[in-house]
C-alpha cells in the first residue's frame, strides 16, 4: 500500500472507532492525526465537571478520556473490527483538569500478539504539564 | 461535627445526583455508612462502549468508581463533605458488564489520615461476588480549617 492509501486507512479506522462507540459521543472526544501520531482532544462541557467550586474535570472523566485515547490509538495501529478491551489501567492525577479543552497523546509502549502496552499522558494549556497519565494493558480483538 | 446514617445518606443522595459529571450519567445512591459507600448507574443507549454488545463504557464505570471512592471517604470521615482530589486509581478489569446491564459500585475507606484517604473498590453488574472491576485508589483530603 502507498504511504497517501497507508494514511488514508488510518484516518478512516479512526473515524469509524469515533462514529461506533456511543460513550465517545457522550464525552464529545475527538481525534486528529498527523501521520502516525494521533492526538486526542476532549472540549471542555459543563456536564463533564466534577468539582463545581474550582471549576474542574471529574477525575472519573479524565480517566475515561485517558482510556478512549488508548484505544483509539489502538484502534489505529491494529486494526480490528471489533472494539479492544482494556485489561488494567493505573491513572495518576498530576494537576486539576481545568474547565478548558484537555488533549491527549497515547504512546504503544509494546504490542505483543494478544496483549498490548501502551501509556497515555494527558494535557491542557501545556504539553510539558499534564494534568493526568495513563499506564494500562489492553487485550487486542482478533479478527 | 459527626454525622448520623440520616445525614450521610443525604450527603450520598446530593453527591450522586448533583455534581455535573454524576447528574449526566444518572448516578444514583444507594447507601453509606462505616466507611463504606454504594452508587449505581443504570444502563443507558448514550454510554455503551462496545456497540457490538451494547455493554456500557469502562470509562463510566470509571467515573462511578472514582465517585463512588469519595462517597467512602465522606463515609469514613464522617464529617461534612470536604474535597478529595484523587492522586491514583488502578482499575483491574475481570470481564466485561452483561449487555444492556446497569452497574453498582462499593468503595470502601479502610484507612483515612489528615490528608490521604487509601480506597479499595468493586463494581458489578448482577452479582457483587462476580465483580466486572476492582479497584485501589489513593485520595488527598482537603479538609475545613476547622474540621
Amino acid at each position: 500500500m502507498s504511504d497517501a492509501a497507508t494514511q488514508k486507512n488510518a484516518a478512516e479506522q479512526l473515524e469509524a472507532f469515533l462514529q461506533r462507540v456511543p460513550y465517545v459521543r457522550f464525552l464529545g472526544m475527538r481525534a486528529e492525526l498527523a501521520g502516525d501520531e494521533m492526538t486526542a482532544i476532549l472540549p471542555f462541557q459543563p456536564h463533564l465537571v466534577g468539582n463545581t467550586h474550582i471549576p474542574a474535570l471529574h477525575g472519573g472523566v479524565i480517566g475515561a478520556f485517558l482510556e478512549m485515547t488508548a484505544l483509539a490509538q489502538l484502534s489505529v495501529t491494529q486494526a480490528s473490527t471489533r472494539v479492544h478491551k482494556t485489561i488494567d489501567v493505573t491513572i495518576e492525577y498530576l494537576r486539576p483538569g481545568r474547565a478548558m479543552t484537555t488533549y491527549a497523546r497515547a504512546d504503544l509502549r509494546k504490542v505483543g500478539r494478544r496483549v498490548a502496552n501502551v501509556h497515555v499522558e494527558a494535557w491542557q494549556e501545556a504539553r510539558s504539564a499534564p494534568v493526568a497519565a495513563l499506564r494500562g494493558h489492553f487485550l487486542l480483538a482478533g479478527d | 461535627m459527626s454525622l448520623d446514617r440520616d445525614a450521610l445518606a443525604q450527603i450520598g443522595h446530593h453527591m450522586a445526583t448533583t455534581v455535573p459529571q454524576a447528574a449526566a450519567l444518572g448516578f444514583r445512591f444507594v447507601s453509606a455508612g462505616d466507611g463504606r459507600g454504594t452508587i449505581e448507574v443504570p444502563w443507558r443507549e448514550d454510554l455503551v462502549g462496545d456497540p457490538d454488545t451494547g455493554v456500557i463504557a469502562g470509562g463510566v464505570v470509571t467515573s462511578l468508581l472514582d465517585h463512588t471512592c469519595g462517597l467512602a471517604i465522606t463515609s469514613a470521615a464522617r464529617t461534612e463533605p470536604f474535597s478529595t482530589a484523587t492522586l491514583d486509581l488502578r482499575i483491574d478489569y475481570m470481564r466485561p458488564a452483561a449487555p444492556r446491564a446497569g452497574v453498582t459500585a462499593q468503595a470502601h475507606c479502610y484507612k483515612l489520615t489528615r490528608s490521604i484517604a487509601f480506597v479499595r473498590a468493586q463494581a458489578w453488574d448482577l452479582d457483587p461476588d462476580d465483580p466486572i472491576a476492582t479497584v485501589q485508589a489513593a485520595f488527598v483530603v482537603n479538609r475545613a480549617p476547622s474540621a
